[in-house]
Parts: C-alpha cells; structure tokens; sequence
C-alpha cells in the first residue's frame, strides 16, 4: 500500500461524487472526506502483508469459465422489459435528453 | 391441535405429510402469528392471498400422495431475491416499487418444492449493515429482550429473516450472507443459519452486493431444519457462471453423521481485545461438547485472520460499486428528474440510495480509480489469497473450525456509533469464511448473563457442507439450547 497515500480531501470527494454518480452537497464534501479518511486509514493495515509472489484471488473454489452455445435464448417480452420503467412511450424507454 | 407455529420445519413436514394437519392450517397459524409481530417490522411486503392459494395447491398434492421437500410449509424470503410480480425492494428506496417479471433462480426451485411463501423479509439496503438499521423500511426490531426492555437489534443484514424464524411467523427463511449476514442475526436471534460454499446456491435473481462473496443459505430454528432448505435452495445453474456444477449431497442425512473421530481446529487468532469473557467461556464450552461427543481437538492458526476485514471493505465495496451502478433511474426504479442527464442520475441515486450504500458506494470507487487500484482492491485480493492459503494449511491438521460466531451479543437500536468501522467489526469472525468462500454455520448455544443468545460457529472446507452439518448437529444436540422470547409482542 503506498505510504505516500495522504487520504482525501473534499476536492477528492467531489470527484469520487462526479464518479459515483452521487450527488453531494458542497457542505457535505469535507465530512464524507473525514469518514473515508477514517474507513481508509483502517484499512492501510493491508499493506503490512507480504503478497509476494501470491496471485490476487479471482474465485473461491477454481472453476473454469464455463461457455455455453452462442444462440438467442431468450427474448420477444417487451413488455416485461419496460414493465417496471419509471417513463415509456409507444414501446420505448423515454429518457432525459442526453446530447445538446 | 397445539401451536402449529411452534413446529419445527421437519415436523410440520411430517405433520403435513400423514395428514395431522393441512398446508392451510399452519399458513394460517403462521400468517396470524405474522399479524400479532407487525410490530417488530421482520417484513417489508407480506403475500397472504398468494401464500393460501399456494397452501390449497400443497393440500391438493399432499391430498394425492405427491408434494416436493418442502411441501406445504410456510416461509419467509429475504427481499433481495426477485420473486415474480411480488414486489422486490432490497430495503431501499431506489427500486420504488419494483416487481419482477421473473423469479430468481433459488425462490423458483424452492416453489417448485412446494414451498408457501409468506411474503419478503426486511434487510438491510441492499445487505449493507450488520444490525438492520440501514433499511428504507426501518429497523427490524429483535425477539430477545434483556431485563432492561430495550428494543435490540436482530444483526443484519438478515434481520427479518432472523427475527421471523425466532418470533415463530414462519417455519425458516432464506437469507443471503456476504461478510456475516447469515450468522451473525442467526447468533442475535438465537436461530441456526449456514452459508454454504461460495457457488453452492445460484445467484442468478439475487440482488447482487459483492458478488465474488454473496451467498445464499437457510437461517432456521434447528440444524436439521436448515439441511431441508438448503437442499431445496442448492444446486448447479447455467444461468450463473460461478455456481458450481457439483452433486448436491443428503444435508439432512449428514447431520446425523456425529464427530466420532472428527478433528475440529481451534483457531488461536479468534479472540479479540474487549470481547466479553463469557464469549470466551462458551468458546471453552463448546470445545468440551465435542471433545465428549468423540472429536479430536487440535490447536490450529490462521495468521492472517486480522487482515479479513480490512480486505473485505475493499472487496466488497469495490464489486458493489460497479454493481450498484446500474441504479440510473432509467429502466426500474425511482427516477428523480434534474437539470441534465447526469445531474438526473446524481440526485436519483443520491436520493434513493440510504447513508452507508453511498458511502460503500464511494469507497468502492475510490480503491478502484486510476492510481489506486493497484494499492487497494489488487493488494486485497492478495490478501484474500492469504486468508485462503490459512485455511487449506488449517485443513491438513483438522476437518472443521469452531469459533464464537460474534464478538457480542444483539445490541440496542439506535446505539449511536460514530465510527463506521466499530460497526464493521460485528463481521470480524464471520467474514474469512465469505473470502476464502468457505461453508459456515452458526449454531443457538446459550444465553448470556442478560438472557440475550449466543451463538457458536462451525467453518468446513469448500463444498464439505456435511461435516459442517454433522459438527453443527453434534454442538446443537450437546448445547440442547432450548430457550424462547418472551412474547411480548403478541
């Protein structure tokens, strides 16, 4: 874990907000910088392991991909699909514009 | 006819079975018992009409001579699995009033099995808490009282599940276990819950969390009783690549297995400063139960065991982050309309989404973002490969752990805590299972001085959920736990 790693600040925060899709208050961005600092520094604890050599686990018990045969198997429920939409129109999503 | 929510599920079963009473008799016991408990908030949506029709079918099959494992019986399901035009919430606000045109993988094979389902059980947001206070639809509220009276916490995130099983509102529940969240509210409630080998269950309709940790299992109010349901809820599935495609063998014939010849490990790394003694007493007492019931103690160590959380709240937070983004507002869920797109998506997910999911949500991005990935989720899941080279070093030695399931007893609600991370330390002796995706369970023992229970957990190796029935089975039987909640709130 890098030592160099000063935590975040509230300029950190607004663009991990920007990322997140988050909206946060600008009064909010220097406490939520506190509370991650606090979760942040725990967790450096980590780079006191020895990972040498030692591969990042990607799966608890090995498997291999399993691939199955590239073909349609499901589909034609429209319906279904926008069931649960907060806004359609004539069969479609209907979403805030989102090119000037 | 004596109480019918008092049964077990392997004798309403039975009872079902030679026609001692119907499917809907005790769906109507349990939907009353259900009824009487509004107040302690176990669900979020409750399907009694849909649970008696289901009930009249059991009987119809029952009737015939025919029924599945779990015919006629009602349960309850953790309202993170998808159940078709039931409303699915997550116990967030984000998915308004979300209702799924299909059924998730394990809800399907469990109906299928002739179970009633009583209707979606309260949880933490989207399985992120470990007291059930993060919910939209507020607190679970715990059958265990102490002396005091104070209303307590049932653990999380299963906490409807938990406290539906040990209030008697239904038979067993499914629950869902990513750091703990199976055995810890087991071990608040005084009930019995496993989470099986990562793999063991389909995720496929399981609202997603972590999901290189997120399983499914039964919590229960005996070992036998879990064994049912989760040879109802495993099982291979093309429709989830990580499930694995294994035999599922006879839980319930395992748990008959005993320890005789047995090794069970004692990890020496599961004690922590500030734990309370009689956790570490009814630790000793517990390996004194299976020492007597003819298992050979050895002492083991799992030297990384203090990195598993901190490698979890990278984990974790990081593969919620990425699946949490998929909350846009735009195909289900609650839309809250801004200046532009984006700001559209900020306020519907900074409206809809609870306090701690938008905090994991920006840890998650942040371990992920350029520059720290490497430091953060890549060093973490080193790390996790340490926990896991632990455990298959302890399993040369021994054929299951056992350890306290938690560092302490249900506390209260509304406990202020100002420190996110005292919070997270309630998962310290559940969460290396989740990593090393290994099967556990956690079994009802005793009461502590507060009459509050406790429970003891048993860890076995990847897809060895039978020796973790028979230990489980073997430390129930010993521990002959046989305590109630006072019904106060009937």
């Amino acid at each position: 874990m890098s030592n160099e790693n000063k935590g975040v600040d509230a300029e950190i925060v607004r663009k991990i907000a920007r990322l997140s899709r988050l909206h946060v208050d600008e009064d909010r961005l220097a406490p939520l910088a506190d509370e991650l600092n606090g979760i942040l520094s725990w967790i450096e604890m980590l780079g006191e392991v020895d990972v040498k050599g030692v591969e990042p686990m990607t799966s608890a018990v090995a498997i291999d991909a399993p691939l199955r045969a590239d073909v349609v198997t499901d589909g034609g429920v429209r319906d279904k699909v926008l069931a649960n939409a907060p806004k359609t129109e004539a069969g479609y999503f209907v979403v805030p514009r989102s090119v000037e | 006819m004596s109480d019918l929510t008092q049964l077990t599920l392997e004798a309403a079963l039975a009872g079902l079975k030679s026609k001692d009473f119907s499917s809907v008799e005790i769906t109507k016991a349990h939907i009353e018992a259900c009824e009487k408990g509004a107040k302690l908030n176990a669900f979020i949506t409750t399907d009694y009409d849909n649970a008696l029709k289901s009930a009249e079918a059991s009987d119809a099959r029952l009737a015939k001579g025919e029924g599945g494992n779990l015919e006629g019986a009602p349960l309850g399901m953790k309202d993170l699995f998808c159940t078709e035009n039931v409303r699915t919430t997550a116990g967030s606000k984000i998915l308004g009033d979300f209702k799924p045109q299909y059924e998730s993988t394990i809800s399907a094979q469990m109906k299928s099995d002739g179970m009633v389902m009583l209707g979606k059980l309260n949880l933490d947001e989207f399985a992120m808490g470990s007291a059930n206070e993060t919910s939209h639809f507020g607190s679970v509220i715990n059958p265990w009282k102490a002396e005091d009276g104070i209303d307590l916490v049932p653990g999380g995130s299963s906490g409807g599940s938990a406290t539906a099983v040990a209030a008697n509102m239904c038979l067993g529940a499914t629950a869902t276990d990513t750091g703990g969240s199976i055995r810890q509210p087991a071990s608040f409630t005084g009930t019995t819950g496993i989470k099986p080998t990562y793999g063991r269950c389909s995720r496929w309709g399981v609202v997603a969390f972590a999901s290189s940790l997120d399983q499914a299992g039964p919590i229960t109010r005996t070992v036998k009783d879990a064994a049912i349901m989760l040879q109802s809820m495993a099982g291979y599935d093309v429709k989830d690549s990580t499930s694995l495609n294994v035999a599922v063998p006879d839980f319930a014939a395992a748990c008959d297995n005993g320890v005789k010849g047995l090794r069970i490990g004692i990890p020496k790394e599961y004690t922590m400063d500030g734990m309370p003694a009689e956790i570490e007493t009814l630790w000793q007492q517990g390996i004194k139960w299976l020492q007597d019931a003819g298992a050979e103690i050895v002492n083991v160590s799992l030297p990384h065991t203090k990195y598993a959380l901190p490698a979890y709240y990278i984990v974790a937070p990081a593969e919620a982050s990425s699946n949490l983004a998929r909350y846009d507002g735009m195909r289900y869920g609650n839309r809250v309309d801004g200046e532009n797109l984006y700001d559209t998506y900020e306020r519907s997910r900074a409206e809809g989404f609870g306090e701690e999911v938008r905090r994991r949500i920006m840890i998650g991005t942040y371990v992920l973002s350029a520059g720290y990935y490497d430091a953060y989720y890549l060093q973490a899941q080193k790390v996790r490969t340490r926990i896991a080279e632990d455990f298959n070093a302890a399993w040369e030695k021994c054929d299951a752990l056992l350890t306290p399931t938690c560092p302490s007893a249900a506390f209260a609600v509304g406990r202020k805590i100002d420190d996110p991370v005292t919070m997270y330390l309630n998962d310290i002796f559940t969460v290396t299972a989740n990593l090393a995706g290994l099967p556990a369970m956690s079994v009802p023992v005793s009461l502590d001085k507060d009459g509050l229970p406790l429970g003891l957990q048993i860890i076995g190796r990847a897809l060895d959920e039978e020796t973790v029935f028979a230990a489980s089975a073997a430390l129930e039987k010993a521990a002959n736990f046989t305590a109630k909640p006072k019904k106060w709130w009937a």
